[in-house]
């Protein structure tokens, strides 16, 4: 009897070990299997577009179709345009909405402007690049660096306000209260106490969303559009380096082709670096 | 640390946005339109901003459908167009529109197929039927019957057509609704239609990059983006019964018939020539402006049309595009020197 | 003294009503997104009426446009994404939560991040010139000749089309739905998990009893969450989709999604009734992300505030 419930136990325990076995396996493979995709791109990207990468890239500016010698220098430099514009735009109003919410919002109204502020988030960029045309390109009939920033700008502001927000709920009610029982205004409790503390996280926050919208392509398509040579106007449309890898990937000029790979090496290593850059200082404020 | 990070950020992004201030005194004037020229008008801008340095004529290729578009809305100075703008659409522009024909050019067709580098042969019959989809291997017997002594593989055949608004499928179309009563019934002409199957590319470009890497495939491109990129083209059998390769002289073939009889707006048609060295599938292209222009851009863009007429002529052979005439020209001179701005 | 409060009070009211001025402007902004869109959208709209989204023909020439070529491409993308997506972001999830410790866990944990740090014209390049060719080389003439039958993997073997966006895509969603469903997992009580440890479960039927089946909707939510951003993904979908505005069975078979036709054609779309239909197609994926997100989010937080106070 005894033997016959050992043998049965040990039958089942030896099933479940294995299932458990496989399934563990199982979980590392789908890891890996998430994992290969970035050291794919990474490593094509890195093989393709290195040897690309030269002086002329980064200086020249795009040569006649069919001849070689050309590079993006006017699509870095457009792209350095937009960014820098659409922060101006994206990063005060998203901080002053992630103030609002965490200081001053209360129950309902602050869960509603949060739920907004994530259905914002969640329109894809096609649709603001197609809203920003409608509502800017359109009525100032011509494509600009405006348009474009604008666009970017739109999609700058819920990442900027959420992160505000997540930073300024860590800082302890005991802060505020104590600001304001020494009789400071409000106002200045938070820009002098509260935000003098969290500027960091805050600062990490605009940083990542910078990062986020530099690879932006498809809001630009018909908002800044392109341009072959600088730019050096508000209301007259400017590259930018999403779009001109876009435009020569699907090119059939050999050239054209090792120019993108080149321009996604550059995007790439900005973000990347941007990305580690900022956690490795985070992590040492903390 | 941080001060010194928000004053970083704060200074890269002031440098930024203060190079916009750094307006010089260029000219930038904005164009887009056909993918079709883009080889030649690349040329054509660089050089003459190389004569001219004030002067910087910034062209998107993004199709014709767009060029005409961008021209209506007023997004940008001047469009380009194979296809001529309908009458509708001239309606719609409110402002008188006037096409300058620029350059003739070939539309070609073009393949990748596996084991075949040479020119192959192609009726009227045999294009329709393979874009409309009833040939769909490689070595189906129709093709093989005007193609003594080629090998062709057991490849599906897929055809490649241009996913955006285009003059050269406009061009194109508009060939084969002249000769298949069958396509022009079902399918039609136009900028866009509805292709019976196959594969989208955007542009002239994408058409040819999805040719360059997908085996079994067929498309309709502009001369040079196949010669530039080595694919073959198909000597297509013309009104006279004769099997044409797209050439200089084969294009300027064309367009001789269609000169006794050019309208005065320049709209024409001129697929499907008659004449026993007529290539079939050419047309003109064109660029369009107001015929009252904008005041800053209108003065150096009409000294720009001047010498696109003239220097800009001598380009067009060496990529693969035929001069206009040299009657027609100076048609074209007298037209640019009534534009007003 | 007095004048001090009185400034003071000036103060705090400016600073309060401009920073409620910016924070309530992103519900205008909504509201102007929909309204923008549904009046540029007005000239097809009140033409068909809704039948334009199920209607199945896109001719420019006739002027006659439906979207349901492309909400089927989308949603066929999307779909092929999730269900690649789902085991695999489950995968890495566990992984880092159960399995992985202190270093390990962390540089997981950052790579699945940097996936999504991604641009997606990156992603375009990557699978116009790596999946694309090896679907087309290697995997789609192996399916096409053992399972050919299989109306699913009909037709010519062309790398581009349903297949490639769908993997591309599902690339693209995985952290979206890895991250998620990290926290999820984490919310769960560490009692729940001893426990069933204690009880003599090995490692993979505690992940089963304890987190997954108590985690089912917060993994929904996260895969709607995946879902909407699929949804809305159009410049890696553009470059490998093959530009086909029709409705096929076949996995092989080119394709077009609503953001990519978008993408191809809006630049250039003149007519009255393109343009607003293409404009219509815009509104519709507004509308299908707003409800998606908010779904998702609603799910996402219920779950947390289920266990949130058993903590």
């Amino acid at each position: 009897m005894r033997e016959k419930l050992k043998s049965v136990l040990s039958v089942n325990d030896f099933r479940r070990k294995i299932i458990n076995v496989t399934m563990i396996s199982l979980i590392v493979i789908s890891s890996l299997v998430a994992i290969f995709p970035l050291l794919s791109v990474f490593v094509f990207v890195f093989q393709k577009g290195f040897s690309t990468l030269s002086l002329n890239f980064f200086t020249s500016l795009p040569a006649p179709v069919g001849e070689t010698g050309g590079g993006m220098a006017q699509s870095l430099l457009g792209s350095a345009m937009l960014i820098g514009l659409a922060s101006l735009i994206g990063v005060p109003w998203g901080i002053a909405s992630g103030i609002y919410i965490t200081e001053y919002g209360h129950g309902k109204s602050a869960w509603f402007l949060r739920f907004s502020n994530d259905l914002l988030m969640g329109i894809p960029s096609i649709v603001v690049g197609l809203f920003t045309y409608s509502f800017i390109v359109a009525p100032m009939k011509g494509f600009s660096l405006l348009a474009g920033s604008i666009a970017l700008g739109i999609i700058m502001i819920p990442i900027v306000s959420r992160s505000t927000e997540e930073i300024l709920k860590t800082v302890p009610e005991h802060i505020r209260e104590a600001g304001l029982a020494l009789g400071i205004s409000r106002y200045r409790v938070i820009l002098n106490i509260i935000l003098r503390g969290s500027w960091g996280g805050i600062l990490t926050g605009v940083i990542l969303s910078v990062a986020r919208i530099s690879g932006e392509t498809a809001p630009l398509l018909f908002t800044s559009f392109n341009n072959q040579y600088w730019s050096g106007s508000l209301t007259q449309p400017i590259s930018s380096l999403p779009v001109q890898i876009y435009t020569y990937a699907i090119s059939p000029f050999e050239d054209w082709q090792k120019q993108a790979w080149a321009g996604a090496l550059v995007l790439i290593l900005f973000i990347f670096t941007i990305n580690v850059t900022v956690r490795f200082i985070f992590r040492k404020n903390k | 640390m941080n001060k010194f990070l928000v004053s970083f950020f704060i200074m890269v992004s002031f440098t930024a946005v203060s190079f916009v201030q750094m307006t010089n005194a260029a000219q930038l004037i904005n164009g887009a339109g056909a993918t079709f020229p883009y080889p030649l008008y690349s040329k054509w801008f660089s050089e003459y901003n190389k004569q001219n340095p004030n002067v910087k004529i910034n062209y998107q290729s993004v199709g014709s459908g767009a060029g005409i578009k961008q021209l209506l809305a007023k997004t940008v100075d001047f469009g380009a167009s194979d296809a001529p703008m309908k009458d509708d659409e001239l309606k719609s522009a409110g402002a008188p529109v006037v096409h300058i024909p620029t350059v003739l050019g070939a539309v070609v067709v073009s393949y990748n197929i596996p084991g075949v580098s040479t020119s192959i042969n192609l009726s009227p019959a045999l294009v329709s039927d393979i874009f409309m989809g009833k040939i769909k291997k490689w070595n189906d017997p129709k093709i093989a019957a005007e193609n003594a002594g080629v090998k062709f593989p057991d490849t599906a055949v897929t055809p490649v057509y241009r996913s955006d608004g285009s003059g050269t499928t406009s061009v194109f179309t508009d060939y084969l609704a002249k000769v298949s009563p069958e396509w022009s019934e079902k399918v039609g002409a136009g900028k866009a239609v509805k292709w019976p199957t196959g594969l989208g590319g955007k542009g002239n470009e994408g058409v040819a990059g999805v040719l360059k890497q997908t085996p079994g495939s067929v498309g309709y491109v502009e001369q040079v983006y196949a010669v530039t990129n080595n694919l073959p083209v198909a000597s297509i059998k013309n009104a006279a019964g004769k099997y044409v390769q797209p050439s200089f002289e084969s294009v300027s073939a064309a367009a001789e018939g269609a000169l006794k009889t050019m309208p005065a707006d320049y709209r024409v048609s001129i697929t499907n020539a008659a004449g026993a060295t007529s290539y079939p599938i050419a047309a003109f292209t064109y660029i369009l402006v107001y015929k009252k222009m904008n005041a800053t851009t209108g003065k150096d863009f009409v000294q720009f049309l001047k010498w696109s007429m003239g220097q800009g002529q001598s380009f067009a052979k060496d990529l693969a595009y035929a001069p206009l005439p040299k009657s027609l020209v100076t048609k074209v001179e007298v037209t640019i020197s009534q534009l007003e701005f | 003294m007095e004048k001090k409060r009185k400034d003071l009070h000036i103060g705090d009211k400016a600073f309060y009503w401009i920073l409620k001025v910016m924070a309530f402007g992103i519900i205008l902004l909504l509201l102007a997104f929909f309204v923008l869109l549904f009046k540029m959208s007005w000239p097809v709209l009140s033409k068909v009426g809704p039948s334009f989204f199920w209607f199945n023909d896109w001719n420019p020439v006739t002027e006659e446009y439906g979207a349901l070529p492309f909400i089927f491409g989308t949603i066929a993308t999307s779909l092929i994404a999730l269900f690649l997506s789902v085991p695999i972001s489950l995968g890495a999830a566990l992984l880092i939560t159960e399995i992985a410790d202190g270093g390990f866990r962390k540089i997981l944990g950052f790579l699945v991040e940097m996936l999504a740090a991604i641009p997606s014209v990156v992603y375009g390049l990557w699978g116009l010139f790596v999946v694309v060719p090896f679907l087309r080389e290697t995997v789609q003439p192996f399916l096409s000749q053992h399972f050919g039958f299989l109306p699913i993997f009909e037709g010519a073997p062309l790398g581009v089309g349903l297949m490639a966006a769908g993997i591309v895509l599902a690339i693209m969603i995985t952290p979206t739905i890895a991250t998620i469903s990290r926290e999820i997992f984490l919310t769960i009580p560490k009692v729940y998990k001893e426990g069933a440890l204690a009880l003599g479960a090995t490692r993979w039927e505690m992940i089963r009893l304890s987190i997954l089946k108590s985690s089912v909707s917060g993994i929904l939510g996260a895969s709607i969450l995946g879902l909407g951003r699929a949804l809305g993904e159009t410049m890696a979908v553009a470059m490998v989709i093959g530009n086909r505005a029709e409705i096929s069975a076949s996995l092989f078979s080119p394709a077009q999604s609503m953001a990519s036709l978008i993408a191809n054609e809006y630049a250039e779309a003149s007519g009255e009734m393109h343009l607003a239909s293409l404009t219509a197609i815009g509104f519709g994926l507004l509308i299908v992300s707003l409800f998606m997100n908010s779904t998702a989010r609603i799910i996402v937080w219920r779950v947390e505030r289920k266990y949130r106070g058993t903590r």
